[in-house]
């Protein structure tokens, strides 16, 4: 039998996505010089000679390989004249911003390493100079795109006055902070942190991936990238477990927490996994509320890489547990597993959803007009 | 559905491909070891240009620890999410049943024979000399 | 600083491999797809343990960039004119965390390393780099390597994810002994912990010190454990690491061994007796004492004039020209440092060897 099997088509009006937010878009620097115009005299040398110095055996680059050069960015965005994916805005806004009518792309820099940096005085210039070097070669020649604050968490000084110096610029909506840190974010060392993001009116967002200098699983190392790969989601978790846990909320009110490309379906047994065991240890956790009444409260997730369940109509079902209002569209551009947002969903949402997933939440919890 | 003239065969030699549009449609042309193979240039995913992508061998292990290589040049790798696509079926090496690129007819056909019909779309110049490759559509 | 005798055996000095694009003609045809399929011949695989650029590791006169045998030549080989030279590539293929692409990465870098540098110049002997975390290839590999006799060592990082003394890493010196090749055992960690139970530190200058009392958790657990009962034939050399720590750690080594003996009952003689028979360390960096009366002390103290072994630990940059020596040693000694105490550790050397 010779039966041609068709990917199960697809049909939306492209319009219905028109003037989207991509919650995730990765701007990338041709080389480390870039950073130099925003760094001192002392750094540079520093960035040339000692260099990057993470909790891991790699300086430049990760004991976890990618599939595809470049550590792991799709084949087709490298630009023509050289660069890294990501480094040209021009072909960025071809390949994403103009191609698809992006109404706004949140910048998520991962690049400069400071956030996983030892040297935290190194750690602090940099994040300053990413900063910098996001306003002057993507934000400012390109005011769809969106910065978000770098700050190392491991030097409290200098991640506050950081944040404090970016308050109210509009160019900057949220603060990135790496998720794998030397201890669990909810630990009351970075705190104050939290709290001046919250103050400055910003979302933290806690993008997947990073070293932090523990092993990925409580087990140990694994060996392949494809356990590595999932082991980011399952950080991802126990990383709103100690938000969660440690009281974060009912210190700061006021703080939203993104979860960036950590996936999604686990959230409702999560939520109730921790009620469940709350109720019987209440008094040693000494919460103010459920545990999943913070996660539905404070947290969004944005979509990429999409979940895909083999039931294509079980995402409904999803989205219905978790609340459309939580979730926020991203591509993730350029990296491998980036999605197309006119296919990484393979069920039709409804169109209220839709227009909330890939538009309104975003706007509303970054105030983008 | 006609027949579309393509490449010459010269143009496209063992290990090689190139990128066509027919009738609006980009499609891949292959060439392995002689034989010719088509495959749309749409990954059935996520729409990535699935032709442009790495081509890459087979991969066969006995179980943890061995590795090989099989045909080398068989696959096609999706320059996005690095899925691969048996070039001869078009079909997902991961979800064989479920998953397929779209393979349209191609022969090879000498300049002569094109010269008598029936219709053939030409896409290059046609010289009565060579062979070509053909892709019906 | 004292300058070495001409010939004097060179027993550390580090090729660099400053792209793994370099690997892709040693590799077999499996794994060079494999490696392109992921882009990795564009990343160096640079070590924390080595950051080619940092002053520590690179004379002024030095760039990753030259025809590196031609530059040795020109600052090493053809100036000191070292009998032999063993090569000791540090390299993140000990780092990679799947074992069969560390397995293969090293594979690569011994047939680099034959190729490009042994076979380029007589002089030059190396190291077998093996993958540590998986002790049965690195078995494998030992015993592949060990066929050509210009391998006279096999090289480890004093710290992996597991104390180097631990028995599931014993397949490593079951193959290292049945082939009369030390163990060698340089500064440097995978990184897999921090260098130390306090955590991470910021500086490299503070990581680089602390090799010292890595080395010395490193020694430990392979007398402890008893690895050098198990293989009497043994021996490690301590590379890089440097020196004036060791009497120190042997008495407390010793003096902890009175009391808890019963815990480990394979230790039947002092610790540092069995480590002054199976251990060697090479003198560079030597962090010598400041007075001459102080150095006499640290030589009487590390036990005996056939412990040490000349290095000039090229191109790294802990003293100036081939000067690599401390003053005050006496004559004697330099020579058994630079010739006899290497041709007795290294039996291999005195092996005419062909590829």
């Amino acid at each position: 039998m010779n039966v041609t099997l068709q990917n199960p088509r697809i049909d939306r009006p492209g319009q219905a996505h028109l003037g989207y937010v991509d919650c995730d878009v990765h701007p990338m620097v041709k080389s480390g010089a870039d950073f130099d115009p925003f760094l001192s005299a002392r750094w540079i040398e520093h960035r040339k000679t000692i260099g990057a110095r993470p909790r891991q055996g790699l300086s430049r680059a990760t004991a976890y390989p990618r599939m595809s050069p470049g550590v792991g960015q799709r084949m087709d965005a490298w630009p023509k004249d050289g660069g890294l994916p990501g480094s040209d805005l021009k072909l960025m806004q071809e390949q994403l911003l103009d191609l698809f009518d992006v109404s706004h792309g949140l910048l998520a820099p991962l690049v400069g390493g400071h956030s996983a940096e030892r040297n935290v005085h190194y750690a602090a210039a940099m994040a300053t100079a990413v900063n910098e070097w996001q306003l002057a070669t993507f934000v400012d020649p390109e005011p769809r795109l969106k910065g978000a604050v770098q700050i190392t968490i491991e030097n409290e000084a200098a991640a506050i006055a950081e944040i404090e110096k970016r308050a109210g610029d509009r160019r900057f909506v949220q603060v990135n902070i790496a998720p794998r840190s030397i201890e669990p974010l909810g630990r009351h060392r970075y705190r104050k942190i939290l709290a001046a993001c919250a103050a400055a009116g910003l979302p933290i967002s806690l993008h997947l991936g990073g070293t932090s200098g523990h092993p990925s699983t409580g087990g140990g190392w694994p060996s392949y990238y494809h356990e590595e790969h999932p082991s980011y989601v399952q950080s991802m978790q126990t990383l709103v477990i100690s938000l969660i846990c440690e009281g974060t909320f009912d210190d700061i009110p006021n703080l939203d927490v993104v979860l960036v490309e950590g996936g999604f379906a686990w959230w409702p047994s999560l939520a109730w996994r921790m009620d469940k065991h709350w109720k019987r240890l209440q008094a040693e956790a000494n919460l103010k509320r459920a545990p999943s009444e913070y996660l539905r409260e404070r947290f969004w997730v944005t979509t990429q890489p999409i979940e895909e369940p083999p039931v294509a109509s079980d995402m409904l079902g999803l989205i219905e547990q978790i609340g459309p209002d939580r979730i926020m569209f991203s591509t993730d551009y350029p990296h491998w597993d980036q999605d197309d947002p006119r296919y990484a969903f393979k069920v039709k949402l409804p169109d209220d959803w839709a227009r909330m997933i890939y538009r309104d939440n975003a706007k509303a919890l970054y105030r983008l007009s | 559905m006609s027949k579309h003239v393509v490449a010459s065969v010269a143009e496209i030699p063992p290990g090689g491909r190139k990128i066509v549009t027919v009738r609006g449609r980009s499609i891949g042309v292959f060439n392995l070891g002689g034989e010719f193979f088509a495959l749309i240039n749409r990954c059935p995913h996520q729409g990535a240009v699935l032709c442009e992508g790495e081509v890459v061998s087979r991969l066969i292990s006995d179980g943890p620890g061995d590795y090989k290589l099989g045909e080398a040049g068989e696959m096609i790798r999706c320059p996005w999410h690095c899925w691969e696509f048996d070039i001869r079926t078009g079909q997902s090496w991961c979800d064989p049943e479920s998953m397929q690129a779209r393979m349209y007819n191609v022969s090879v056909e000498h300049g002569e024979e094109l010269a008598k019909g029936p219709l053939v779309a030409e896409t290059v110049a046609v010289s009565v000399e060579q062979d070509y490759v053909v892709v019906e559509m | 600083m004292t300058h070495a005798p001409q010939g004097a055996i060179d027993c550390d000095i580090h090729p660099a491999l400053p792209s793994v694009k370099l690997l892709l003609p040693h590799l077999d045809e499996y794994w060079r797809e494999h490696i392109l399929r992921r882009g990795l011949e564009r990343d160096s695989f640079e070590t924390l343990t080595s950051p080619t650029l940092a002053p520590l590791n690179a004379r002024p006169d030095w760039t990753p960039a030259a025809d590196q045998v031609e530059t040795l030549r020109a600052h090493v080989l053809d100036r000191a004119k070292p009998e032999f030279a063993i090569c000791n590539v540090i390299h993140g293929a000990q780092m990679m965390m799947s074992e069969d692409l560390s397995a293969a990465l090293c594979r690569a870098i011994n047939n680099w390393l034959a190729k490009e540098w042994l076979d380029r110049d007589p002089r030059l002997r190396a190291s077998i780099v093996v993958p540590i975390h998986s002790p049965d290839l690195a078995a494998e590999e030992i015993d592949r390597m060990a066929e050509d006799k210009r391998f006279v060592q096999v090289l480890l990082l004093s710290m992996a994810e597991l104390p180097l003394g631990r028995r599931q890493n014993w397949p490593i010196y079951r193959a290292a002994e049945r082939h009369g090749l030390p163990i060698g055992i340089h500064a440097g960690s995978s990184f897999r912990h921090p260098l130390s139970a306090v955590g991470w530190g910021s500086t490299y200058l503070e990581d680089y010190i602390s090799y010292s009392q890595g080395m010395a958790g490193a020694l430990d657990s392979l007398v402890v454990e008893g690895v050098f009962h198990r293989f009497p034939n043994l021996k490690a050399v301590l590379i890089e690491s440097g020196v004036a720590w060791h009497p120190a750690a042997m008495w407390r080594l010793d003096k902890t061994w009175r009391g808890v003996r019963a815990e480990t009952p394979w230790l039947t003689r002092m610790p540092s007796s069995i480590v002054r028979d199976h251990v060697r360390m090479t003198a560079q960096p030597f962090d010598a004492p400041p007075d001459q009366k102080s150095l006499d002390r640290l030589l009487d103290q590390l036990g005996g004039d056939d412990i040490l072994l000349y290095a000039s630990d090229y191109p790294h940059w802990h003293h100036d020209d081939h000067d690599a020596l401390p003053d005050g040693l006496p004559a004697d000694l330099v020579r058994k440092i630079c010739f006899d105490n290497p041709l007795a550790t290294y039996p291999r050397l005195a092996v005419p060897a062909t590829a």
